[in-house]
């Protein structure tokens, strides 16, 4: 299931001291973090527990208090031109699709193509159309996003993500939104992903595909991180009574 | 039967009046719609002076009337250089109508979600890309109407100009109705031609609506 072979012991990911308040509200208290390259790390904890803000700290869109973030041995700056350069090969997937809808689905994928990585017109397109084929699309190039499902738009807003082709994918609670029925389709191709080797880092309250998927799993609980490691350990066997008590609640929750 | 008769004989007149007011008004939308957007660019701008310049321009063009705008600009540019009234219309209808048309972009703006910015600098796009190609696009379509009902509200107010003597549609039916003695006649003539005009834009709105929502 898990693609070891691409497993390396390169972090492309270092979070170190992480703390971020909003106003007196401490939302993340001190979280160090590793994530190797190839490695799929999947964020699991109570709502609250600073999951998603973990998340977007990573590409910047919410701004460390203290502590900093490095993306292949690269500080995180906060400087446009630095964030900039820094996200066109940080990929992220959100919850609510934000695709845009006066866009049609090829043009979602082919504007920051053209625009940021200056491909052609015709490369971006030809990349999309492979991107669309893949994520099982290319009958909905043309279609606007109020005409797909929200499996399919987030669909395209993985295939938007990845036509940068990033070193790093983020995924915050990418099928929180959608209808039950739509989740697998969305989930087969993060699996995929996961799969030919791409790193990725995953908010997410589906269990069996942390279990199925996840090299490394981490529990956050009340801004830091109470449990982490391989998903046997950190699902079946937690040693802290705080992980014990989430594990157990998401069960009698299924 | 009358009334027939002084509707078909003042048109030459009142065409000419109708040319100045749809020029008059034509220009106030475009330099509206210019300054407007300069207007709401300083007002969300990082740099306070800017910000604060345009927060004290809609203050002072939003509580001043059009009329004494218009009267304040006419005799205030006349007094340096030579300008003719049209000119001065021109000048201050746009000013009056760049306040409500920069308020208008801004909640056109506002009206974008977030999430559409995030993702757009997720891409690694710049500021200044997210804003022009993500959410001016959202903001227009959402502004159209209301920009319309600006420029009808423009349209109606251009009869202001008379006031500084330019010789608009308004003008036509005042001379029209002194020469003859019968005021309501031309009165309500000229009222039946702007009618005809917002009730024209109104369906052009309409129609522009239309093809946004076939756009999704």
């Amino acid at each position: 299931m898990i693609n070891t072979a691409s497993l390396t012991t390169t972090p492309r990911i270092t979070i170190t001291g992480a703390v971020k308040k909003f106003g007196d509200t401490v939302v993340l208290d001190g979280i160090d973090l590793q994530v190797r390259s190839g490695e799929v790390a999947v964020l699991i904890g109570p709502s609250g527990a600073g999951k998603s803000t973990l998340l977007r700290c990573i590409n910047g869109l919410e701004r460390l208090t203290a502590g900093t973030v490095d993306i292949d041995g690269v500080r995180l700056e906060y400087r446009e031109s630095s964030l900039n350069h820094m996200r066109e090969h940080v990929g992220m997937v959100f919850q609510s699709f934000n695709l845009f809808p006066h866009l049609t689905a090829l043009e979602n994928i082919t504007m920051a193509q053209t625009r940021v990585s200056k491909r052609s017109k015709a490369d971006a397109r030809d990349r999309g159309m492979t991107l669309l084929a893949r994520v099982g699309l290319a009958g909905k190039a043309d279609s606007y996003p109020s005409a797909l499902s929200g499996g399919q738009q987030q669909r395209v807003a993985i295939a938007r993500a990845l036509a940068m082709t990033p070193k790093l994918m983020l995924f915050d609670e990418p099928t929180s939104a959608l209808d039950p029925e739509l989740v697998g389709e969305v989930l087969q191709v993060m699996r995929e992903l996961a799969d030919e080797g791409m790193t990725m880092v995953v908010v997410t309250h589906e269990m069996r595909f942390a279990r199925q998927v996840a090299d490394h799993v981490v529990l956050l609980a009340d801004g830091g991180i109470v449990e982490e490691g391989p998903p046997e350990k950190v699902l079946d066997a937690p040693e802290s009574e705080r992980a014990r008590s989430f594990l157990s609640q998401i069960r009698a929750d299924d | 039967m009358e009334f027939l008769n002084a509707l078909i004989t003042s048109w030459p007149t009142l065409l000419k009046g109708l040319t100045v007011t749809l020029s008059l008004t034509a220009l106030t939308l475009v330099f509206s719609v210019v300054l407007g957007a300069i207007i709401v660019a300083l007002k969300m701008s990082k740099i306070r002076a800017l910000s604060a310049f345009a927060t004290a321009y809609l203050a002072i063009v939003r509580g001043v009337p059009l009329i004494a705008l218009l009267f304040v600009i006419y005799f205030g540019i006349v007094s340096i250089v030579k300008v003719d009234a049209f000119a001065a219309a021109a000048i201050g209808l746009s000013v009056h109508s760049s306040a409500y048309v920069a308020e208008i972009f801004r909640s056109g703006i506002n009206s974008v979600h977030n999430g559409q910015i995030e993702a757009s600098r997720s891409l690694g796009m710049s500021r200044v890309a997210t804003m022009s190609k993500v959410v001016a696009p959202q903001a227009l379509r959402v502004v159209v109407p209301a920009l319309v009902n600006q420029a009808i509200i423009s349209l109606k107010d251009s009869a202001v100009a008379s006031f500084i003597t330019v010789d608009e549609l308004f003008m036509s039916a005042q001379r029209l109705s002194a020469a003859t003695f019968q005021p309501l006649t031309y009165y309500a003539i000229v009222s039946l031609y702007y009618l005809a005009i917002v009730g024209a834009m109104t369906y052009f709105s309409g129609r522009v609506e239309r093809y946004f929502e076939k756009r999704g």
